[in-house]
Parts: structure tokens; C-alpha cells; sequence
């Protein structure tokens, strides 16, 4: 199979180093420009299957606020995401909500759940 | 409603506020009070919802509504108070504060040492000189993530955003995912404002366009923002004839600096530095009034919470020692200057009464190996480059500042090539 050399950020923490990733079909052969362990991790997952937590609102009823923040407990394939969104953006989830609450289990069959990040009240519970 | 008397008045609940609530409790100030205007704890981070947050506290990335529920369960069994819908209005010399609040009504606290934690703002479109009309779908980034992530609001259907600024990459990323179409970001700088990494995971993983020297030339439009006009600027940022060009958008987002947040810290006189726009501190983060702390993007802006938490429970642990009287006198005063390659440090001055590191960011960066040092052997490390939209550290030991000769009065900071 033929190699290819690909450039990318590493996204794992704010450093951002420059990747120079050698790749052989979904395997990697070599990386370069990494500070860490999680480099090359991060260069693995990119080249056989990229993958990123989601974070995105939910609508709410009755709550303080109209929209609650939700994320993805893990990372996702990146290619599900618009699946994801969409799905996400079809609920309404009713208040008070508390922060880790499971909003969609296993969202779109990726085995991940979407979980509440923050607390929220009811409305007449105004503090 | 009664006036109130406590150790420590924090003013703002956001990350540097809920950090310094619990230093000063656990430096032993018994009454530790946390004033915050909005309804809910937390400030600005709120609205972060993305992941990025707390690598260095907790080890792991959590989103800003999360790190922020972490820290302020942690204060909670510290102990430490809040009152929320709480305005401070006005700041005294000797740190008291006049309170707003709509159950209490005006109230002055009188405390024994007072922290600013008050963060920082947005730079608005007065603040960058855009000829053309004034129209409805202008905003700074900041403003649009709160309507997107809290009030359930979108700004606008396409967009572009001016400036580089982390929350103007965030918030490109956000703004796709609602479905919005971001036309472009456009930095006037030759290099990012924000972190690489916003770069990679906001704008190439959706093929957003980025361009570097270029900047908005004209907003056009009535009541609803048409569109904009954008160019490319040479070296001295001026625009580049014939590379002017119209793209039809309903929303312009700014992302083009912070401005640390100090009426209250003027008002009392504080000693702000001209070009960092916060208070002038020493390695206790103590300002010009000596019991008037400050910590967090009051103070400089920074590129991560974990730093302005770590500042804060600084900042309220000092300000605690000096409640009680027990804060370390100066020994000595040595000014900190930054060198060619310094567009800003904190803290300014170091008594070498404490080890402290001094942040700082460079006015260009150095993309080769190079070095981040302090005169007189005190501080080096090498570094693979040196980029504007990344602060540096500097790590001053108390001992080395105390041995050096009488007779230095100031130490230089920098970064070079090597």
C-alpha cells in the first residue's frame, strides 16, 4: 500500500504541536513534531478513525434558561457528528436538569452518551 | 439593608473570583465574601460550553460550565460565601464596596483586603475604526456565544468573523453546527490570535477559509447587516489596492482582543499599567492600594482558566495573610522590564519575598528554536517557537531575587533566537 505523509495539529491539549505523520493505508508508520505520548495517539486515531467530544446546547422547558449545554461523556467519530447534531437538536428536555445527566443514551448507536454540563433549575425556583 | 463586614470581598464569580474565595479560606480568613452581578455563579465560562478546560487542575478536558461546577463545590466546602444579582458599583480607596442588589438594596461591605476578580470585556467595533453603516447583526464573538449557548439565540444565518481570537475560532465551529455558514475568518495580523489548536478544530475540520493580513474594509447595509467588504493589508496593514471584494453576509462577529475590566480598580485609585490595561501588581498579586488584591484576566488576559484559577487562590491566600497582618513585608523592590521581542508581562515589580512566574506574551513570534529567559542566569528554557497567541512563563526563585547585589534594581525578560 502506498505511504502518504500528512500534516496536522495535534489537538490534545493547548500546545498544538505540528504533526508530520507518516501513514500506510489506516496505519501509521511513523510521526514526527510531537512534545508527548498523546501525539502520537492523537496521529493513530486520525489516521484510522478521527474522532472529537461533542459539545452543543438542548432545548429546555420550564427552565431558567431555554437551552442547557450538553456534551458527548466521550469522544465521537468525527464523521457522526452531523448525526449527532441533528439528533441533539430534535429534543426538548424538560427542567430542572442536573449536570451528568444522560440527555441521549448511546446517541445514534456510537455506544456514547450525551450528558448534561451544568445544573439547571426550573423556572419558579429563581434563587 | 444592613451594611457588612468580612476578611476577604471578592469581586466577580468567574474563575479567578471562586479560586480566590478558596485560597483565602484556606489561608484562614473566616469571612470570605464572593459579590457576583449575574444570577448564577460561574462568569464568562458559562458560556464556554466547548471541551478544553482543566487539563492542568483536573487532569482531564471538561467543558467551562463543568470546570466551573467543580470549583464551586470546592468553595462551597470551603466555605466560602456568595451573593449573586449582587452589583459593586463602587470601590474605595481602602477596598470597601457599595453593593447593588434587588432584595437588599444598596449596602456597603468593609473588608480587611479586598481581590478584584472582575475578568475582562470584549473589544468593540468602535474599537477598530470600520468604515461604513451601522446595521443590526454586528457582534463580538463573546456576545453571540451567549446567545447561542444560553439564551438559545442565533446572531445570524451567514457570517464572517473578524479577528482570530480563540472565541471568535470557537464560535465559527459553533455557529456551523446551528447551521449557520461561516463565509470566513479574517485576521489583519500575518499570524493566528487564537491557540493552533482552535485553528485545526474549529476552522480546517469544517473547511472554514482562513486568511491572514486581511482585514473588514466596510460594513454595508441598512437596518440588517448586507454584507461586508474585506481586503488584503501589506506588511504596515495597509489595504492592498485591487484586493477589495464583497461577501453578502447577515452577521459580522468580532473577535479582536480583550480589554481586562478595571472602572472599579481606577475608581480606587489602583495603579493600572498603560499597556497590559490592569493593575500594577508585585509577586503577591497585590495592586498599588496594599489591600487591594487582583488575579485572573483583571490582572492580563490569559490563554487558560487552570492559570487564572491558579492566580486566584494566590490572590485570596494573600489577601487573607494581609486581613490577618501576616503578610510577608517587601524586602526589596526590582522592577521587571520586558525586552524587544515583550508586548506584555505580569506581575510588574517582585519584592523577593516569594517565588513567583511572570507571564508574558511576545509582540512577534519566533518560529525556530529559541529561548524564554531572565537576565542574570535567573530564569531560562528553550522553546521550539514562540507564537503571540500563546503566553510564556517565566519562574523567578525568591532566593535567587534575594542574593543578587543591592544594586539591581530591575531584571529584563525575553525571548530570542538561538
Amino acid at each position: 500500500m502506498e505511504e502518504r505523509i500528512l500534516s496536522m495539529i495535534c489537538v490534545s491539549c493547548p500546545v498544538g504541536c505540528d504533526l508530520k505523520v507518516q501513514a500506510r493505508g489506516k496505519e501509521v508508520v511513523s510521526v514526527e513534531g510531537h512534545s508527548c505520548p498523546r501525539g502520537v495517539d492523537f496521529a493513530k486515531a486520525e489516521v484510522a478513525n478521527p474522532t472529537r467530544v461533542f459539545a452543543t446546547t438542548v432545548r429546555v422547558a420550564g427552565g431558567k434558561l431555554p437551552v442547557c449545554p450538553v456534551r458527548s461523556r466521550q469522544a465521537v467519530p468525527k464523521e457522526r457528528l452531523d448525526d449527532i447534531s441533528r439528533e441533539v437538536a430534535r429534543l426538548t428536555v424538560p427542567a430542572p436538569v442536573t449536570i451528568g445527566q444522560i440527555i441521549v443514551g448511546d446517541v445514534c448507536g456510537t455506544g456514547v452518551d450525551i450528558v448534561a454540563t451544568r445544573d439547571l433549575a426550573a423556572e419558579e425556583e429563581r434563587s | 439593608m444592613a451594611d457588612m463586614q468580612v476578611d476577604v470581598a471578592i469581586i466577580g464569580a468567574g474563575p479567578a473570583g471562586v479560586a480566590a474565595g478558596i485560597g483565602a479560606r484556606e489561608a484562614g480568613a473566616k469571612d470570605v465574601l464572593v459579590l457576583e452581578r449575574d444570577w448564577d455563579l460561574g462568569g464568562i465560562l458559562q458560556q464556554c460550553i466547548h471541551p478544553g478546560f482543566g487539563l492542568h487542575t483536573f487532569k482531564e478536558e471538561l467543558t467551562g460550565p463543568e470546570y466551573m461546577h467543580r470549583w464551586v463545590v470546592r468553595a462551597r466546602e470551603a466555605g466560602v460565601t456568595f451573593l449573586t444579582n449582587s452589583m459593586v458599583f463602587k470601590l474605595d480607596e481602602d477596598g470597601s464596596l457599595w453593593v447593588m442588589n434587588p432584595e437588599r438594596g444598596v449596602f456597603k461591605v468593609t473588608a480587611k483586603a479586598t481581590v478584584l476578580a472582575m475578568g475582562c470585556r470584549e473589544r468593540p467595533l468602535g474599537a477598530i475604526n470600520v468604515p461604513g453603516s451601522r446595521p443590526a447583526g454586528i457582534f463580538t464573538a463573546g456576545t453571540a456565544q451567549r446567545f447561542v449557548n444560553m439564551e438559545g439565540y442565533m446572531p445570524g444565518h451567514r457570517t464572517v468573523v473578524l479577528g482570530s481570537g480563540d472565541i471568535g475560532l470557537i464560535m465559527a465551529r459553533r455557529l456551523v453546527w446551528e447551521g449557520a455558514r461561516v463565509e470566513g475568518v479574517f485576521e489583519l495580523m500575518p499570524w493566528a490570535g487564537g491557540l493552533r489548536r482552535n485553528i485545526a478544530q474549529c476552522l480546517n475540520d469544517y473547511d472554514i477559509p482562513f486568511y491572514l493580513s486581511h482585514t473588514v474594509t466596510r460594513v454595508h447595509g441598512k437596518d440588517r447587516l448586507e454584507g461586508v467588504s474585506v481586503a488584503e493589508v501589506d506588511e504596515n496593514r495597509q489595504v492592498l489596492d485591487g484586493t477589495e471584494r464583497f461577501i453578502g453576509c447577515d452577521c459580522l462577529l468580532l473577535a479582536v482582543g480583550l480589554i481586562p475590566e478595571n472602572e472599579l480598580s481606577r475608581m480606587a485609585g489602583v495603579e493600572i499599567h498603560p499597556v497590559t490595561g490592569g493593575p500594577v501588581l508585585n509577586e503577591f498579586y497585590q495592586t498599588s492600594r496594599p489591600s487591594i488584591f487582583a488575579a485572573g484576566n483583571v490582572v492580563i488576559v490569559y490563554d487558560l482558566a487552570d492559570w487564572v484559577s491558579q492566580e486566584g487562590v494566590a490572590a485570596g491566600r494573600n489577601a487573607a495573610l494581609y486581613a490577618a497582618g501576616a503578610l510577608k513585608e517587601p524586602l526589596r523592590r526590582i522592577d521587571i522590564r520586558g525586552g524587544a521581542n515583550v508586548r506584555l508581562f505580569s506581575p510588574q515589580y517582585v519584592t523577593a519575598g516569594e517565588d513567583v512566574t511572570v507571564y508574558f506574551r511576545v509582540l512577534r513570534p519566533i518560529e525556530k528554536r529559541c529561548r524564554v529567559f531572565a537576565d542574570r542566569g535567573l530564569f531560562e528554557r528553550k522553546h521550539r517557537y514562540v507564537r503571540p497567541g500563546e503566553m510564556n512563563e517565566i519562574r523567578l526563585k525568591a532566593e535567587a531575587l534575594q542574593a543578587l547585589p543591592r544594586s539591581v534594581t530591575t531584571i529584563t525578560i525575553d525571548a530570542e533566537e538561538v
